[in-house]
Order: C-alpha cells, then structure tokens, then sequence
C-alpha cells in the first residue's frame, strides 16, 4: 500500500490548542471544489481499484488538473457488490455514486467533472423502480441506514492522519484526557448502554470498572481484531476504513482504565488493514497523540500492532492473550478472568474493534445521545456484513432494535433468485433463524431467545436453493477444523456430531436424539466459547427444519438440490442439441441421444457445471 | 470460605479448587488429566460439577474452578451424570484398550460406547505435557497440530535434543501410551522417536542412567548427593555409602 506520511511535516501536539489549531488550519487549505474518491478496500481493490486510482492521477496530472480536482483513496464504501466504485464530488451535488467503474471510463468521469456532468450510464440503477439513483445517500442500501461508526468511510483518506481531524476526528480525545476523570469516563460509557461488539453483548463500562479497580501498577488493553467469522468483513471494513476512531477510543479508554500499553491483535488475512494499522499508528505517535504526555494531559500510552497466523480459536479472549505471550492459542479456564490476571498475569481489558470505534462518539456526544439510538438495553448502532444470497452485499451500520427484515429486505433488497429461507446470525458460533421470526428486532436477547446469537456482526442470507443440513454441516465443520482440540467436547463431540450430519446428508439414517444430546453436551461442557456455540447451527437448524432433517433420512431427499447424493442431473425435451453441456463435462458423461443428449447417471460427479451452461434452462435436478 | 458442596457446608481456604475441597470431604470426583502436583488444565471435562454463585447453575470443570464464598456445588446431579457419561463414551472411543480410561468410565456408569472405536493410545489429558514444561523444565514434547489433528510429540517428530530421559512423561501418562525401555547402552522413548545414551557404572561398568539427565541433575544441588557419586549406578552408589558410614564410625 502507498503510504503517505503527510503529517511528518505537521509537528508534535503538545496541548490541545494546537489540535484546534491543527484542524482550522487544514480546513482552510481546503481548496478543491471538485473530489473524486475512489474505494480502496479489499473488495473493490480486488476488482482493480488500484488501477483506477493511478489512472486518475495520470489524467489528471497530463490534463493539468491537480488544482481543480482532488483525487483520494478511501476506505471500504460499503456496497460491495458495486466495486470498484467511484464516489465524485461536484460543487452542487455530492456524493454522485459510480459503479462497476472500469480503466476506460476514468477520462469520461474526469470530463464530466469538468462540465459538471454527470454520467448516467454508471449511476447505480433501483432494481424496482428501475430509476437511475445519482446521490449515494439516496440509494436504499445508503438511505435506511444510519452510519455513526462508518460515519467518515469512504470519505477519508485512511491512510492520512490529517483527513480524520479536518473532519472533526480527535475531537473527543482532548475532552476525555483534560475534562474528564477516569470515573466519570466509565460512568459515561456505562450510561451509554454501549456493550461489546465482539458477539458477547457484555456492558463495556462495567467491564472497564473491572479492569480499572483490579490490583495492580501495570495495565493493558487489547484491541481484538482477529475477525474470523466466515462471511464477515465487518472489523476488516471499519479498520481499513478509519483506523483512527479505534485508536482514539483505544486512548480514551486505557486512560479510563489505567493502562500503559495497548495491542491491537490482528491476523495475516488481512495485511491491507495491517499496514493502515500500522501506518495510522505511526502518524498519531508523530503528532502526540499517541506516547508520552499526550496533548499536555500527563498521561502515556502506546498502541503496538500484532499480527498473529489467524485461527478463529483466537478471537477467545484468553486463546488471544496466550499468543500475544508467545505460547499456542489455546483458551485457559475462566475464572481467573482477564480483568484480574490476563495479559503476562496482569489486569486487562480486550474489546472488539467495533466497540473501541464507538468510544470516541460517546465522550464527543454524550451518553444519553447515544443511548437514545437503539433500544433501551442495547445502546447505539451495529455493524453488519450482510452476505449470502440478497441483492445487495456490504456493510450496513443500522441501530439495534431494527428488525431483521428491514435488513434484508429494505437493506439488502430480498433475495436474487427463489425465496426468502432463512438467516444465519453470528458466524459458526450463531444459529439459523428461519422465515417466521423475519420481524424479530436485532438486539441480544432477542437473538439469543430464537437459539442464535448477535456474534461479532456476520449476516448471512439463504434461500430456498440452501439446504440446511447442509449449511449446519458447514459450520460445524468449521468449527471442527478450527477447535483447538484442548477438550474432549469441542475435539470429540463435534466430530461425532458431524459424521452423523456427514450420513443424514448422504440420505443414511441416524439418530436425531444423539445428535441433539451431543450438541447439548458439546454446548454445556466446552471449555471456551468456540465449543460452547458450535452446536448453536445444529440446534437451531434441527429445531426449525426438522423435518428437512427426516426428508433426508426418510425420503433421501433434499429438497434444495444441494447434497450430492440425493440428487441426479437431467435433461428435459427443452433441450435443442447444442452439445455445450458436454463440452463442459469434466467426466465426459454427456452424450447425444436422438431427440436431445443424455447424462451417464453411474459416471456424473454432480458437479451441475453442465446446468449452468445450459442455454435453454434444459437440466433440471430431481 | 464457606461453600456447599452436595448439602454440606464445608470450609475452605482462598485459592483452593473445587476438587481439592470435595476430596477432603471424601467426595470422589472422576478425572483422568488432573495431577496434584501439576497445574489444573480442565482437559479431559470428566470432572465436570454444577456450580451456582448466585447467577443459575451452570458447568464448569471441579479441577479449575477455585472456590467462591458462597459458592453452592451438586457433584452428581442428573445433568452432571448424564454429560459425564456421555464425555465417558467419547474418551473410551478414542481410546477403548486403556485400563484407567475404561475405569474412570466405569466409575460414571459407562462400559460400553455408542461411537465407533479409534483405537487410539493417547486422550491428550496434557499430563506429560505439563510435566515436562512446568516441573521438568525441559519442554522436550508438547502438543503439535490442532483440534481432532492434536497429538503430543517433540518438534518434527524427530529425536529430542532436549529430552534428558527423566521418564516423568511416562510415569503420569494415564493411558501408559509411551513406554521407556533401555537395552545395551542406550534408553529409547519410541513414543517421541528419542534414544538418549546411557552412562557406564565407573565401578561396574552397568549402563544405569541416560548421559544428559545425570549432566542436569549435576548442575544443580541435589541434597544428600555427593558429586563423586554421580557416575555410580544405583547399587554401587549405596554400597559406596555404606562403606564410608561405617568408615565414619
């Protein structure tokens, strides 16, 4: 990644004056009239963002335009799906939304930047109304959100420290270091309801009161970063993003609870948000707001990145702190909890990413502001990846108490193609939450009473073409290959209960009762949080599709056309002998009959290649 | 600290676990990876109680959780027996020829299990472990690869630089999976892929002892263990003893 280090020439803040003076100074330079930002977060990045920006900077240099239009890197806008998006700045009217922006449309965008124009043909289209949508707040996926974590995404440059505080950034630091006791910062976060993003919902104040009363001289904070989850992307988004809003809610709260040093634990999946990291890190020690004496409050502190091999066992908070000392990640018994004896024995404090990026809000705006958004035990916003099978994909930042169906339907649009099935919460840890609780409002309780749980943020939407044995093998195989392996349950339950998944999927029949009893005990007994969840997709799923389970075993059938054994491929009189099926066999098991080719049943591996090639919808699966 | 433990009150002191308790009061709680001189693990979940501070009955493992004023304890509620039994027919699927596997299954009402056998010979309790690392101080084995992958071995799986031969692995294994056997002039631990070489009696010229756990016991203060002796096997070493205390009188 190119970083840059602008704030190298701004020197050392030594009160908070100096900040003031820092950001009105910034805001005057501010000369554009014209931005063009392009999305630089992974996704968009791997669909040839980069390729864009130098493109735009090559223009715009050879046009002599570098006075004119600004050109900027941002973190992830949100909208996935639309990558590589553009947003573009014009003096009446801002934030004009481009997707699916290729090389060749870079010189069109900048001429239309310069007759303030704008380009019809990259506007994002409503897939219901079919209207072209300029403004990307007025995009439905935008418009029913309310972004307060990702308030700055996709309009800083994350990479540059400077951007942050002309937008008002490091606001809340200087008021909670001069203003304000460690006591009334905790109080504060306690009253603001704020509770941890991590998935466990635990009150953050209360958990710092902890932490801040234990015995002790040295202190650390943790910074939990090890977003494992499959289908999430949340953390990853709000790190490369903004990595500033964490930081500075990291400051706040390590002089809350009288901590010298702070980790933020990340892994090697995610090396873009570890150089922002790192980068971020470097430029706010630069400036002093990270170090000794920092803005003139007498406090210290000091925020060290470390990245780890990635194992989603270590996202448990004792597992984590086990491989920040060196040793293998493996979760040690609790109690003694981490507040009293965490990080090389001393009292510490982890919070997930999500939470540390809520602090700074708190202090600027108060608790009450932010415990009015949301419900009444669950302050504030969550951030959620919406995945899976709904038209739009992406981060969405919406206040507790939304209900599930504003997400996937006002939010994400519905599902692509069938119906409506089912949603997983929580990652491998969640459960299936199926079509009749769709009005369910999204806080903690609420999610934990229908069997799964809030998680760390992952949303994953189905249809009716997902199979749920399918989908609870997936998972539990998940957390198979990522258990420890340190207690029986975890080691050996799990892998009992998928063999029985692994026989139901091949239509054999097995006990439901054992596999209830063993997801019980897996549940109940397991050392850490990976064990003590991983049934939660098998008892949701056996609990609410049970008799897709008895299908299976019964009737050897799975009604999605999912689990190769129980299906066959063939094809209808639809079919017009173009032979493109057997072209793309992998088997070479297609051959022509008289009236329209034929699959060799005993030879097909069920792969379905062949029905997607299909041009006339002539395979069918029985 | 008062705590109860199955109706009984029963006073205990700050630090202490559950099991170190029940045990006094003769409460026979089953475990396979608890050693009293090693650090609790919490591995093997056969000591699995139902402990309640105020917030609900919940599970927790007897040998781990230190005890609470107040602290209330069922050892054998239905709950309890019905996820032991059940973590019993895992571990006897793992490894069903192991006679103290097979007792402790017993002993919580499990003789036969409904998992298909896997004629393994380790239940990765940690004991020899943790007996290596924390008392030994040599960390010659530990555990390699993850969850249903894990096993116990030395780094590569090839012979230990570090091993020194002691056999406290061996002693505390409960599935006595690794055996030690000397022949000739040399001590193999086939178990870790480890041969270690053994030193020669001065006086008999007997091979007694492996080389390095002599070169480590010598480098520290062993009571009652002249430096002169340390090369002597165990026979020759007394008789030396005896001949310099009659000498004395």
């Amino acid at each position: 990644m190119e970083l840059k280090k602008r704030s190298e020439v701004i020197s050392r803040l030594t009160e908070p004056e100096e900040l003031i003076t820092l950001r009105n100074k910034l805001k005057e330079k501010e000369i554009y009239e014209n931005h063009i930002r392009v999305c630089c977060g992974t996704p968009c990045r791997s669909s040839g963002s980069l390729n864009l920006l130098n493109k735009f900077r090559e223009e715009i240099k050879q046009q002599g335009l570098n006075e004119k239009i600004e050109i900027k890197q941002t973190g992830c806008v949100g909208f996935c799906q639309g990558g590589p998006v553009v947003v573009v700045d014009l003096p009446e009217q801002k934030n004009i939304y481009y997707q699916h922006v290729s090389i060749e449309n870079v010189p069109t965008i900048i001429s239309s930047v310069r007759n303030k124009e704008i380009i019809d043909d990259l506007l994002y289209v409503d897939p219901e109304t079919q209207e072209r949508i300029v403004s990307l707040d007025d995009i439905p996926f935008f418009a029913k959100q309310k972004r307060i974590v990702l308030r700055f995404h996709g309009k800083i440059d994350p990479t540059d420290i400077t951007d942050y505080i002309k937008l008002g950034g490091y606001k809340a630091l200087p008021k909670a270091l001069l203003e304000m006791s460690p006591e009334e910062i905790i109080n504060e976060v306690k009253d603001s309801n704020l509770r941890g993003r991590g998935g466990a919902g635990f009150p953050t104040g209360i958990k710092w009161e902890f932490t801040r009363k234990a015995e002790g001289k040295k202190k650390y904070i943790i910074c939990n970063f090890d977003e494992g989850d499959p289908g999430a992307f949340m953390n990853r988004s709000e790190m490369e993003g903004n990595p500033h809003q964490p930081i500075e809610g990291m400051i706040i709260g390590a002089y809350a609870i009288g901590a010298s040093k702070g980790y933020i634990y990340t892994r090697s999946e995610y090396p873009l948000a570890y150089n922002t990291l790192q980068n971020a890190i470097d430029q706010a020690k630069s400036l002093g707001l990270l170090g000794k004496n920092i803005l003139g409050s007498n406090f210290n502190f000091n925020i060290e990145p470390f990245k780890s091999a990635g194992a989603f066992v270590c996202g448990e908070e004792t597992a984590l702190i086990q491989v920040i000392e060196g040793k293998p990640g493996e979760p040690r018994p609790r109690p003694p909890f981490p507040a009293n004896k965490g990080l090389w024995g001393k009292p510490t404090n982890i919070n997930n990413v999500g939470t540390w990026a809520n602090i700074p809000l708190i202090i600027q705006n108060g608790s009450s502001w932010f415990s009015n958004i949301g419900t009444n035990r669950s302050g504030g916003t969550k951030v959620f990846s919406l995945a899976g099978e709904t038209k739009n994909t992406g981060d969405v930042e919406v206040p507790f108490g939304t209900t599930l169906r504003e997400v996937i339907f006002d939010i994400g649009g519905g599902v692509v193609e069938g119906k409506f099935k089912a949603v997983q919460t929580g990652g491998p840890s969640g459960g299936v939450i199926p079509e009749q609780y769709i009005d369910t409002p999204i806080d903690y309780e609420s999610l934990e009473g229908l069997g799964s749980i809030m998680g760390s943020g992952g949303m994953i939407v189905m249809s009716d073409h997902t199979c749920m044995i399918d989908t609870a093998h997936y998972f539990l195989e998940f957390a198979h290959t990522e258990s420890c392996g340190k207690c029986v349950p975890c080691r050996e339950g799990i892998q009992e209960m998928l063999s029985i998944l692994d026989d139901i999927r091949k239509g054999k029949k097995r006990d439901l009762n054992l596999l209830n009893e063993l997801a019980e005990y897996v549940k109940e007994t397991s050392l850490c949080a990976l064990g003590q969840t991983a049934p939660n997709p098998v008892l949701t799923t056996l609990k609410y599709f049970k008799d897709e389970y008895i299908e299976h075993m019964e009737e050897k059938k799975c009604r999605a056309g999912i689990c190769k054994n129980l299906i066959s491929f063939h094809i209808t009189d639809a079919c017009e002998c173009c032979g493109q099926c057997a072209e793309v066999c992998p088997q070479e098991c297609i051959e022509e009959g008289e009236e329209k080719y034929n699959i060799n049943q005993e030879k097909c591996i069920k792969c379905g290649l062949c029905q997607e090639r299909c041009p006339y919808d002539a395979i069918e699966v029985i | 600290m008062k705590i109860n433990i199955d109706e009984q009150e029963i006073e205990g002191k700050e630090g202490q676990t559950i099991l170190e308790v029940a045990q006094t009061i003769g409460i026979d709680i089953p475990t396979l990876c608890h050693h009293k001189g090693l650090e609790p693990y919490g591995a093997c979940r056969l000591c699995i109680v139902e402990v309640n501070v105020g917030n609900g009955w919940e599970i927790d493992t007897s040998c781990t959780r230190p005890i609470e004023d107040n602290m209330r304890i069922h050892t054998s509620s239905e709950r309890v027996k019905k996820f032991r039994k059940l973590n019993a027919e895992l571990l006897l699927a793992r490894c069903s020829d192991a006679e103290k596997v097979r007792e402790a299954a017993k002993k919580v009402g499990v003789e036969e299990t409904r998992f298909p056998k896997k004629n393994l010979d380790c239940i990765l309790c940690g004991l020899c472990t943790r007996a290596c690392q924390d008392r030994i101080g040599q960390s010659a084995i530990s555990f390699v690869n993850r969850g249903w992958e894990r096993k116990v071995d030395t780094p590569f799986s090839i012979n230990s630089e570090l091993c020194i031969g002691c056999g406290a692995c061996a002693n505390v294994c409960p599935t006595e999976a690794i055996k030690i056997v000397d022949e000739g002039d040399t001590r193999y631990i086939d178990y870790f892929n480890t041969k270690l070489k053994l030193q020669k009696c001065e006086r008999c010229g007997k091979y007694f002892a492996p080389e390095r756990l002599l070169k480590r016991l010598s480098s520290e203060d062993v009571p009652n263990m002249p430096k002169n002796l340390f090369y002597l096997c165990e026979s020759c070493r007394r008789k030396e003893q005896m001949r310099k205390l009659l000498l004395a009188k």
